[in-house]
């Protein structure tokens, strides 16, 4: 039982808004501590436990390098921000008259999931199309429909960006046979000597999919009307801005 | 054959060029701390296979010093926003290309891998997509510099821009995977799933496929993690009780459950990757709160889902 000391650590570094790397060592120190203690432990004892947890924390750290080398992609896209790409992603969504904040994000949501169900996962992601395109262009979306944004509904439609983004990955990407989380569960049950095909857990991801595509359309829906209601009053109150729709 | 060494050396180049030109940045009060994490960054790309398990974790254990004693904002030398939209205006729609040759090469790389005879000779066939991304932003970076002219040193001041409005969680996600290999050499899934198991009366199916369900959402939204998540709750309940007990098809069970699982991620800053870097690359005000915009978009989405999952779980697992 003791050994759950380290969850409590997670929970309770997060209420206190500590440092999340803080946390996340503090956690594994606790976890090896706690599982190596007996009344009978000394200070060497401990000492030992701690030393064993950092190595075995710095192994895991290093092997798993490659989830941070992800990173260098920022420099190319620090490069087109260098030339203006967030400025022509909002000049180009600006002239398409139809666009509004959750139609610009269901097309790209409804892109995510299908590209991710034919395991096309790599199209997309917060680095290389939420920050440079996808956030931009709807900000671009909503300031041609309703002018300059306030803060709050400018937090709000790029956190909506980046929701649409993770829904869509989430929700597609079990879909294909050969995707990590699918392997994981045929793995696991192979070990329990359960033998299933990927083919038949990745249908079985379908009805959920198509769950959180309805669920999904009709929150960016309720997003457009929430905007429409908060922004559009305001410009009406703007002289010469109002626009027919927007009455009474 | 490209493997992933070579990335690593590419990639220790990148937050190496970091570390220095941090250190030279006059406009950062804090230059030396940020100097001094990427430089460890930057020696855990380049030597952490020779300086054994304990130099890494002693490695590890600077970072998170300096990262707790706080990160500056470096304030590279960019173009102005006036400048920006002048380059927008002349270039076009031809800014979006280079951005798209990242997938571009990242897909067509892994498709030569598994596709072709001699893919795999060029390129490491168990990391194909991310060496494959590596090779696509390299060659992104090319394209861009022979066509846009910048500064030689743009794209790592521009890098180090970005990089440093990401800050220190940049390594979460790889500290929480490592997090994860401690708590299960500790034995922590074992624990959490008997106490699971305890306290519910599991025997009628709905329960235990709500019980399952939810179990699989929470200890994700603990964990950050629906695949740390997934062998502790299955084993616990899915296996014993839905399956064994209650007749229910493993194939549905299981893959549904996974993504019972997602839809904690959708609702935990524990899944740093999806729901902090995302907070911060956007410049969220409130990104430091355990429930940040990004997450509180997502939990309206997540816990619909999430009861949905559990109806399809019931209606589907059992024929």
């Amino acid at each position: 039982m003791l050994v759950l000391l380290g969850i409590a650590v997670v929970v309770f570094g997060f209420i206190v808004r500590a440092n999340p790397l803080l946390v996340v060592m503090a956690a594994a120190l606790t976890t090896g501590l706690a599982a190596a203690w007996t009344p009978a432990a000394d200070l060497n004892v401990m000492l030992a436990a701690a030393r064993d947890t950092l190595a075995s924390f710095g192994k895991a750290f290093n092997d798993a390098r490659y989830i941070s080398l992800t990173w260098i992609l920022l420099a190319a896209i620090g490069l087109l921000e260098r030339a203006g790409l967030q400025e022509r992603a909002r000049i180009t969504i600006a002239g398409v008259k139809a666009a509004t904040v959750g139609r610009l994000l269901w097309v790209y949501f409804v892109i995510r999931q299908a590209a991710a169900a034919v395991g096309l996962t790599s199209l997309g992601g917060h680095a290389q199309m939420v920050r440079p395109l996808v956030a931009p262009m709807a900000e671009g979306a909503a300031e041609a429909k309703f002018g300059a944004l306030p803060d709050k509904q400018r937090y709000l439609i790029r956190s909506h960006s980046a929701a649409a983004d993770n829904i869509g990955l989430f929700f597609g990407e079990d879909i294909f046979i050969a995707i990590a989380s699918i392997l994981l569960i045929k793995g696991f049950l192979e070990t329990y000597g359960i033998i299933v095909e990927p083919l038949q857990l990745s249908v079985w991801a379908i009805p959920t999919a198509i769950a959180a595509l309805i669920i999904h359309s009709v929150r960016l829906w309720l997003l457009d009307r929430n905007l429409k209601s908060a922004l559009g009053a305001r410009k009406q109150e703007a002289p010469g801005a109002a626009s027919p729709e927007a009455a009474p | 054959m490209i493997t992933l060494q070579h990335a690593y050396i590419v990639g220790g180049f990148f937050f190496a060029a970091l570390a220095v030109l941090s250190a030279l940045d006059q406009e950062n009060a804090r230059r030396l701390r940020n100097a001094l994490f990427w430089a460890l960054l930057a020696l855990s790309f380049w030597g952490g296979g020779f300086i054994g398990d304990l130099g890494n974790g002693v490695l590890a254990l600077g970072l998170v010093a300096l990262a707790a004693f706080g990160l500056g904002q470096g304030k590279p030398k960019t173009t102005t926003p006036e400048e920006r939209r002048a380059s927008a205006e002349r270039r076009g729609n031809l800014l979006f290309l280079p951005a798209l040759i990242i997938p571009a090469v990242a897909l067509a790389g892994t498709l030569i891998v598994q596709h072709t005879e001699w893919g795999p000779r060029l390129i490491q066939d168990q990391h194909k997509t991310l060496i494959a991304l590596v090779i696509g932003v390299l060659i992104a970076i090319g394209v861009i510099m022979l066509w846009l002219r910048p500064p030689l040193l743009a794209p790592l001041q521009e890098g180090r821009r970005l990089m440093d409005s990401v800050g220190w969680a940049a390594l979460l996600p790889q500290m929480l995977a490592s997090l994860g290999a401690v708590f299960l050499a500790a034995g922590v899934g074992d624990q959490v799933g008997r106490l699971f198991a305890e306290y519910i009366p599991l025997d009628t199916r709905t329960i235990a496929v709500a019980a399952y369900c939810i179990g699989m959402a929470l200890f994700t939204i603990i964990m950050g993690n629906a695949f740390a998540a997934f062998p502790v709750m299955t084993a616990a309940v899915g296996l014993p009780f839905v399956i064994n007990a209650l007749g229910g098809d493993p194939a549905p069970v299981c893959a549904i459950g996974m993504l019972a699982g997602f839809c904690g991620t959708l609702m935990t800053p524990m899944a740093a990757n999806f729901n902090v870097v995302p907070a911060n690359l956007l410049e969220l005000p409130d990104r430091k709160l355990a429930l940040n915009g990004v997450i509180r978009a997502q939990i309206p989405t997540a816990i619909p889902l999430l009861i949905a999952n559990i109806v399809l779980m019931r209606l589907l697992a059992f024929p």
